[in-house]
């Protein structure tokens, strides 16, 4: 039971996590152009938007919960489950970001979610 | 150059696939050179610490994480998330290669099956628009 509350933990919440960043950057607007000065103008203005906050904060979480979930379960276990997160991130990307996902997108994401999920079995 | 509209978007991702997975890598491997971390009593993390803070690995590992993370924002600042979170899986064809051309492993044909399929989901992601939003400002 511990166990699979830390994989919905890991994989929702630091995808949610993610998602909240992404959300930041919108906020905060568009590297324009490619340089450092730039750059570096558009991540300290992303530092004062909320939602990096939150999304940093999830991560930390997610972060520490798959430490956890590592402390008893082996790693071949855990590790091919997190693909998921690749799916948890279109459906996340579609309803809370407003992202347009095609069909063609969908499918490309299931089948990164398909060979990740094989990398890791084969290793 | 060529000047491809989404030039900054596949050059921000080339970096995420290149520094996060080494990254994180270098990170194991550093963990794994200092061994187990005990922090209680402090006196005993007190011991570790000159170990943790001097291991250069440890290091170019935090900076290619932090080089990741920049480059994952800049990325998202441009394209949509459901677009660079699965085209940075680029970074298990990385691993792979690195693992056979510089480390001399031996890699599976389920390791090089699966390597494939992302390749095979990522050219079908690239046909799409990355954006399909419009930034707030």
């Amino acid at each position: 039971m511990l166990a699979f509350i830390l994989f919905v933990l890991i994989i929702v919440v630091g995808t949610s996590g993610e998602l909240c960043m992404g959300r930041a950057m919108r906020e905060t607007g568009e590297l324009e152009r490619l340089h450092p000065g730039h750059a570096a103008s558009l991540i300290w203005r992303a530092i004062r938007v909320k939602w990096l906050w939150i999304g940093i904060t999830m991560m930390a979480i997610a972060f520490f919960s798959l430490l956890l979930l590592l402390s008893f379960e082996a790693v071949s276990m855990v590790v091919p489950v997190t693909a998921l997160s690749y799916l948890v991130g279109a459906l996340g990307g579609t309803f809370f970001l407003g992202e347009r996902v095609s069909r063609q997108r969908w499918f490309g994401i299931s089948l990164v979610c398909i060979g990740v999920v094989l990398v890791l079995l084969g290793k | 150059m060529l000047k491809h509209p989404h030039r900054k978007t596949y050059l921000l991702i080339g970096v995420m696939v290149v520094c996060g997975p080494i990254g994180n890598l270098l990170l194991a491997k550093a963990m794994r050179q200092i061994g187990n971390i005990r922090f209680w009593p402090p006196a005993e993390l007190l011991a570790t610490l000159p170990k943790i803070i001097s291991s250069p690995t440890l290091w170019i590992g935090i900076v290619l994480l932090i080089t990741f993370t920049v480059a994952y924002m800049l990325a998202l600042s441009l394209a949509d998330y459901s677009f660079v979170q699965p085209a940075a899986a680029m970074g298990y064809v990385i691993i792979a290669v690195l693992g056979v051309t510089v480390l001399k492993e031996r890699v599976s044909l389920l390791h090089w099956v699966g390597i494939g399929v992302i390749c095979l989901g990522i050219s079908f992601i690239r046909g799409t628009d990355p954006r399909t939003t419009v930034s707030r400002r």
